[in-house]
């Protein structure tokens, strides 16, 4: 059996407008290294409705960012991924531009020998992403078009790993 | 100093342009955001001090003592609202 070399071939990070295939990415994270035992992926899609209970309402979500500072500070929060927990790899997608509810926005697929390591560090990397990598939404409904708020919550995710950065 | 700045978001909408290259005295972060809400018009009102905003110096996010250098690039930017 042909066991691939380690390879840094296939970027950890990509910003795209275009739709990602998860079976695709997932398995490009596997080829990486045999050593890998569990992949936990997490997929964030388009909502229809921003509020909890509302009717749905959302026609359309754009996503505008920071060229090379989103890059760079998520590349920053896999690096601290490796520091605090066992992982062999991680990739994160996230598309910009104009999407649609039930469209994927953003993947986070990290990779480890057994799966607790993966679980955590994979909900570490989008608490992290969430307040801290320059992405904006913005929402298009009947009424017309808004930014999206941050969320206090989301704050308070990133800090039950240690980490004050308030973002709301 | 010249200064490269770019403007996201509600504060990109705000003041009708993504960027601009400015001659400032602002030693900080902080002193240029001052420069800049001085100077009146729309930007005056993006940029208050009432208004939550984040910062980059150089592509990471800073605070308003961070020390501007020559040439460097600035954003002024709304909590973000990604993933």
């Amino acid at each position: 059996m042909v066991v691939r070399p380690l390879s840094d071939a296939s970027p950890r990070v990509r910003v795209q407008h275009g739709l990602f295939d998860v079976a695709q990415e997932v398995a490009a994270l596997q080829a990486q290294d045999p050593r890998i035992g569990a992949i936990c992926t997490f997929l964030g899609t388009v909502r229809d409705r921003n509020a909890p209970g509302a009717v749905g309402s959302v026609q359309t979500l754009e996503l505008e960012h920071y060229p090379g500072m989103t890059e760079k500070s998520i590349e920053a929060m896999i690096d601290e991924a490796h520091r605090r927990f066992d992982i062999v790899g991680a990739r994160v997608v996230h598309r910009i531009g104009v999407m649609h509810p039930t469209e994927p926005v953003v993947l986070v697929a990290v990779a480890s020998a057994h799966r607790g390591q993966s679980f955590q560090a994979c909900e570490f990397v989008m608490d992290y992403l969430k307040t801290q990598a320059p992405f904006w939404k913005k929402e298009q409904t009947a009424q017309g078009s808004q930014w999206v708020d941050a969320r206090v919550s989301d704050d308070a995710a990133l800090a039950r790993w240690g980490i004050r950065k308030p973002n709301a | 100093m010249q200064v490269h700045i770019k403007y996201f978001a509600s504060i990109r909408e705000a003041l009708g342009q993504g960027g601009e290259t400015v001659d400032t005295e602002a030693h900080t972060l902080g002193q240029l955001r001052d420069a800049l809400v001085a100077r009146g018009g729309p930007g005056a009102q993006a940029l208050d001090r009432e208004r939550v905003l984040r910062m980059a110096l150089d592509q990471q996010l800073a605070e308003e003592d961070a020390l501007l250098r020559p040439g460097c690039e600035v954003a002024f930017f709304p909590p973000v609202t990604g993933g």
